[in-house]
């Protein structure tokens, strides 16, 4: 029992991780059409941000300070990103991928370049590096900060999304990017802006991934980006209850399978992508995105 | 033949000279010129895939893709706006609703008049309440859910909702029932009185007592324009310019026919997957 | 598997091609009409084959190129560095089947890559198997994974676009963490492993032998180019470039797009499981890199550097590309970088750094990768400038 309290917790936390990297993927490929590869990227250098800050003041002070400057550094970053790079592609998909891509592979080498190839331990203060008992199990505290976090976020994204007027834009342009320019929208104010919510998710991503696995490297953003993409898959491109759950499921079943089917939580995530992808009906003819 | 309609004013408050537009590989407009009068409602016909719609897109900058204009002016109120981005022509005063509606499903009625709010101006919520008082009583239902009918009037709503200087309208009356073809027209009359309305329409019934001017496009150029009475009294015309002489039945049905050409060019025209 | 009906495929595909040809005009990628073809034929092969003969003659040659090569052409070090180089123009001709010929974008081709590296080596040793029965055991199997997930993946499209791209992600991830677990001690983990040297020829092994093996490189690139050039220029290539340029009007033309896009998948992956056993063969080991995502990336990225659709393209941008990844490697531990003030030595001792930028600043200036720009070069200026 307590296993499988301990198993649940982490695996929520884990999804929690997946749900502030894949939220900020979701909404900008569902609004731009734009599979960002650079999210990762934004991620480790938010990380690295949050880690010297984290080094020089330290304690909890330190590590709220850390976030708030980690956040900060992703919303920047993408800002930057979308308004010199990716707003000249505007139309051109494939080649706003490309650079993306292009990205991914440059930023994380440069990190390395700075930092080093190994990962480093991550400063966890002593009020978040114990255990809470629960039903028995010993939670690290962690995981709470990480579940307590993505759900302000998801509270915090739908508000954005349902009550504001930005929101409404991004809910219609998700469904017809065209049809909110015909109604005198300049809808590329609000790709700015999303880039810049999930540039800042990215960031707080990467802290509390610091947090979670007390460490961190230069491809850690990478290989998170990975899962992250398949919970985006799973939950459905555009959709943050989707993403949610998705989340959630995934984040769950990797913990559950590394536990009881030996180390093997990561297939267990690409079966159960397989399983959704195959239970979809076949694609249709009309080609058609978002 | 080719020459503005006798009543026109000295300024129209749109003005198309030679427009050119290249999809691809294949010109679809090769000359389409005409001018849409300050008042009352101007008729733009012609058979299946002549470029009708290609044109309205083009004048508002939404064009797909792999479209561009390659020649010609578009002039709003006496203003250059040829190749301008689609939301600064709009913001100019213009008004639209698309073939295919555009509604976005997965918002409210509500939502999708909120968003079509234009800063900076009145918004006739009365007027669009008056028109359709069903929509007020649906405002906080998904327009995903609505019928044709009132999805349509939905997008008509949103295009006079603002104070607009035209209001472009493309094919409101395709698959409707008949009885919703008349209630569009209704609207569309009242509508034509406070505001200018370009009006891309098959049914020629709904045309005849719309319209005060007509324009006629052939093979992606203009082939005809003047009165849209006379031009619809002339039976041996009519079928000529719009081949649709044998379809008199359809007027009366008010359903409009299925056009396969024109929704294979606007597949073509949609984005590929990648 | 890629076959297709020839009467009815080579008609139908024939209406197809004329029309869609614009968005790219690749000039090169086959004979037009039936009467051009055997002249053009002929002089479609005499540009390959004095590249061949060039590359071939190579480990004869003792020309000591400074800053370029450490050693004469012919040392086994320089020979080394060129057999990479022309693996890896084959990985990226082969994936440009799919993403530059057909449209499909995949991020999981490093999973049949490292699928045949691996493969090659373990039926070594774990089956005890000759080399060549080893690759041919490696490519049977990876051929057989590539139609099972293909097939999956190929239904992800059923998601958009990008839904392909990301299962086919999702998969070789999933690889790349089996490899790097290192189960049962199979793959030997982080470390990878060293070439099974037991089972491989004598002429292929050590030092003294080097240019064998860079006349395997070589025969796996001629193969693979011959294969995918003779592929997209056969009516089954000309349906891949319908589907392409404008699927539904393949649908419509009566072709199944799925069938036709497996077939590549599979066929692009069967040239990346034998390009994984050249590059075990090569490199003398299989190791972890080569199945990671980051390696499908780089080919990605060498395709579009080189230009993607065309027919020297990918190859020029794989070998350009590894080239300069290997050199830059070297000049990042040179004393001339270590001179440097530190802001210029970070970038500089990571390749993937001016790669990575390099790749993105092309994006923008040379959309049409190296190809184009020769193209432009050859041909009237501003024929094509998208």
């Amino acid at each position: 029992m307590s296993t499988l309290v301990l198993l649940t917790l982490t695996g929520l936390g884990l999804g929690a991780l997946y749900f502030l990297i894949a939220s900020g993927l979701a909404l900008i490929f569902g609004l731009m059409d734009v599979l960002n590869f650079a999210h990762g990227a934004f991620l480790t250098v938010s990380a690295y941000a949050a880690w010297r800050t984290a080094e020089t003041v330290g304690g909890t002070g330190g590590l709220a300070l850390a976030a708030l400057f980690g956040t900060a550094t992703g919303a920047l970053l993408a800002i930057v990103v979308e308004l010199v790079l990716i707003r000249r592609l505007y139309g051109r998909p494939r080649e706003q991928i490309l650079v993306t891509v292009g990205l991914s592979l440059a930023v994380p080498a440069l990190v390395q370049a700075v930092w080093g190839a190994d990962s480093r331990p991550f400063p966890v203060p002593d009020a978040l590096s114990g255990t809470v008992g629960v039903l028995g199990a010993q939670v690290p505290v962690s995981r709470f900060v990480l579940i307590a976090a993505a759900l302000a976020v998801l509270a915090a994204v739908n508000l954005f999304l349902s009550r504001t007027r930005y929101g409404l834009i991004v809910r219609a342009g998700v469904e017809d990017r065209a049809m909110v320019t015909a109604l005198g929208i300049d809808v590329t104010r609000a790709f700015t802006l999303v880039f810049a919510i999930g540039g800042a998710l990215a960031g707080l991503a990467g802290v509390l991934g610091g947090l979670y696995f007390g460490s961190l490297s230069p491809h850690q953003g990478t290989s998170l980006l990975v899962f992250a993409f398949v919970v985006v898959v799973i939950g459905g491109m555009g959709s943050i209850p989707g993403v949610a759950l998705s989340a959630l499921a995934v984040g769950l079943v990797q913990q559950y399978a590394n536990y009881y089917v030996d180390g093997y939580g990561d297939f267990a995530v690409v079966v159960l992508l397989a399983a959704v992808v195959l239970a979809r009906p076949a694609p249709r003819l009309a080609g058609g995105v978002a | 033949m080719s020459t503005p309609a006798g009543h026109e004013s000295p300024q129209p408050i749109l003005s198309v000279r030679d427009l050119r537009v290249r999809i691809g590989q294949s010109s679809i407009l090769q000359g389409v010129g005409f001018d849409v009068a300050p008042t009352g409602t101007t008729a733009l016909l012609g058979r299946n895939g002549v470029g009708k719609t290609t044109t309205v897109r083009a004048v508002l900058g939404l064009l797909p893709e792999e479209g561009e204009v390659t020649g010609g002016t578009v002039r709003l109120d006496g203003e250059d706006v040829t190749g301008h981005r689609t939301h600064t022509v709009v913001r100019r005063g213009v008004g639209y609703v698309p073939e295919d509606r555009g509604v976005f499903g997965s918002l409210t009625v509500a939502e999708n008049l909120t968003l079509a709010e234009r800063a900076g101006g009145p918004h006739h919520y009365d007027l669009v309440h008056d028109l359709f008082p069903e929509l007020k009583a649906r405002r906080a239902q998904r327009a995903g859910t609505l019928s044709g009918g009132q999805q349509q009037m939905v997008a008509l709503a949103r295009a006079l909702l603002n104070d607009n200087r035209l209001v472009i309208v493309d094919e409101p009356t395709k698959g409707l029932a008949p009885r919703v073809v008349t209630e569009v027209a209704e609207v569309l009359q009242r509508a034509a009185e406070r505001v200018p309305v370009l009006l891309v329409e098959q049914n020629l019934a709904v045309v005849r007592r719309l319209a005060r001017d007509a324009v006629v496009l052939d093979a992606g150029r203009t082939v005809h324009t003047g009165d849209a009475a006379e031009l619809l009294a002339d039976r041996e015309r009519t079928t000529s310019l719009l081949g649709v002489g044998r379809h008199e039945r359809s007027e009366r049905s008010g359903q409009a026919e299925e056009r396969p050409e024109e929704r294979e060019q606007r597949e073509h025209a949609t984005k590929e997957s990648t | 598997m890629t076959a297709s009906p020839a009467s009815p495929a080579s008609s139908a595909a024939r209406a197809t091609a004329p029309p869609s040809s614009g968005e790219r005009p690749a000039p090169t990628t086959g004979p037009t009409g039936p009467a051009a073809r055997p002249a053009r034929r002929w002089r479609g092969l005499a540009a390959p084959a004095a590249v061949l003969a060039v590359l071939a003659l190579l480990p004869y040659s003792a020309l000591e190129i400074p800053v370029l090569l450490d050693g004469p052409v012919n040392s086994p070090g320089s020979l080394q560095l060129l057999a990479l180089c022309l693996v890896f123009g084959g990985f990226a001709l082969g994936y440009d089947l799919m993403f530059g010929r057909t449209g499909l974008l995949s991020f999981g081709h490093a999973l049949y890559v490292a699928g045949g590296a691996y493969g090659t080596q373990l039926a070594m040793t774990e089956l005890g198997l000759g080399l060549f029965p080893a690759i041919g055991l490696a490519l049977a199997g990876g051929t057989a994974a590539a139609v099972l997930l293909g097939a999956v993946s190929l239904r992800g499209l059923a998601l958009g676009g990008i839904g392909f791209a990301m299962v086919t992600l999702a998969f070789a991830q999933a690889g790349s963490i089996w490899v790097q677990r290192n189960p049962g001690g199979l793959t030997g983990g982080e470390e990878g492993l060293p070439l099974h040297t037991g089972g491989v020829p004598d002429a292929l092994v050590g030092v003294q032998n080097t240019a064998n093996v860079y006349w395997l490189a070589l025969a796996y690139l001629a193969l693979t180019a011959a294969v995918v050039w003779t592929a997209v220029s056969l009516p089954v290539g000309r349906v891949w470039q319908g589907i392409r340029d404008n699927e539904q009007r393949v649908s419509v033309l009566g072709y199944d797009p799925f069938r036709h896009k497996l077939g590549v998948f599979v066929l692009a992956s069967a040239l990346g499981v034998l390009g994984g056993a050249m590059h075990l063969l090569v490199t003398a080991g299989a190791t972890p890199r080569s199945s990671t995502p980051e390696f499908t990336l780089t080919l990605l990225v060498m395709v579009v550097l080189g230009g993607s659709g065309t027919r020297w393209g990918p190859l020029i941008g794989g070998v350009l590309f590894t080239f300069l990844d290997q050199r830059l490697a070297v000049l990042a531990s040179s004393d001339l970088v270590h001179g440097l003030p530190g802001i210029l030595r970070a970038p500089l001792s990571e390749p993937m750094v001016v790669l990575g930028t390099l790749f993105v600043i092309a994006v923008y200036a040379a959309p049409g990768g190296i190809a184009s720009i020769r193209r432009s070069l050859t041909w009237r200026r501003g024929e094509e400038t998208r």
